[in-house]
């Protein structure tokens, strides 16, 4: 097997895990932080949104960095993707496979994502509208609310034995259980 | 030229969690469901390794390549916006599967419809800087 057989293989958590933490170090010995919604307030600033709200008034240059990241994992998701993939079947379990199935989704773990639901055909029902475009709200407007995401709370944040982002996490953790088992099958049935 | 390097750390990370599928609706699901190790083994390691690696650059007193000692501010607290805000995040990373990172990584991945998701994220953020000084802090 080559090097690129072998790392196209989809890597297990004790590759991911370890690996995630050497970037939160990189970037600390870059002098920054790991920290990704953060991206969000700063876009807003560079749209304008200090003209309507004090609280975008900040200097977003020194943020440029974080900006750059993300373009980075933009293209780092285009080549892994393109040139690293075995196939587009995800290794969900049987039990997953099997609870979806019995919500009526079709080919569940084929892609990385529901297409009827959060791809552009999701946009033409109402369960894809509130998935994508709530979810997408819900997002911008919790990881803002609670000053951080998974990057900065769940990974960052309980790296350095932070209470609050523990206390964070367990909220991110209320909401996604609310989600999963009340109102995605609300949204599975309509 | 000085912002290559967080390019280049950003495209390992997009690779990182493309290729262990954490970018995937399904196994965001599937955690909230119990009913796989997996995302919480990437999540529980990448906390171990990252408590040893803060503790080792606390430790040694390190300078970063910028030349000033690393030092990493402590998060703020105010229990009601952690918990709140945290529930309405959570909220909305089960319905799209994404959190702020893997939006971007499921865009570069071809999912081209994501830009709806982000699109919205940023309205999101933008709604919580008009109301933060309604809301219980």
């Amino acid at each position: 097997m080559n090097l690129i057989e072998y790392v196209s293989q989809p890597w297990p958590w004790y590759v991911a895990g370890p690996l995630i933490a050497v970037v939160m170090t990189l970037l600390l010995i870059f002098g920054k932080k790991f920290g990704i919604s953060s991206n969000l307030e700063t876009i807003c600033t560079i749209a304008g949104a200090g003209k309507f709200v004090d609280y975008f008034k900040v200097d977003w240059k020194k943020q440029v960095w974080n900006l750059v990241f993300v373009l980075g994992c933009v293209i780092g998701g285009y080549i892994a993707q393109n040139f690293l993939m075995s196939g587009d079947q995800i290794a969900i379990s049987d039990a997953t496979v099997d609870s979806l199935k019995a919500y009526g989704l079709a080919q569940p773990g084929q892609g990385y994502l529901p297409d009827q639901f959060l791809g552009w055909e999701g946009l033409t029902s109402m369960s894809g509208l509130i998935m994508m475009v709530f979810g997408g709200l819900f997002v911008g407007f919790g990881t803002r609310y609670a000053g951080g995401c998974t990057s900065g709370h769940a990974i960052s944040g309980l790296s350095n034995l932070q209470l609050p982002s523990l206390i964070a996490v367990v909220g991110f953790f209320i909401g996604g259980l609310i989600t999963t088992h009340f109102i995605l099958p609300i949204l599975f049935a309509l | 030229m000085k912002f290559i390097k967080y390019l280049l750390v950003g495209i390992v990370f997009g690779i990182i969690l493309t290729k262990a599928e954490v970018t995937s609706w399904y196994r965001i699901f599937e955690m909230f469901n119990f009913q796989s190790f997996h995302m919480y083994g990437v999540i529980g390691s990448a906390v171990g390794l990252g408590i040893l690696s803060i503790a080792l650059i606390k430790k040694s007193n390190i300078h970063s390549t910028e030349g000033v000692p690393i030092s990493i501010k402590p998060k703020e607290g105010g229990v009601l916006r952690l918990l709140i805000g945290g529930t309405i995040f959570g909220l909305g990373w089960a319905m799209t599967g994404a959190c702020p990172g893997p939006m971007f990584i499921i865009l570069g991945q071809g999912y081209s419809a994501f830009i709806v998701v982000i699109l919205s994220a940023i309205v999101g953020a933008f709604l919580y800087g008009l109301m933060k000084k309604r809301l219980p802090h």
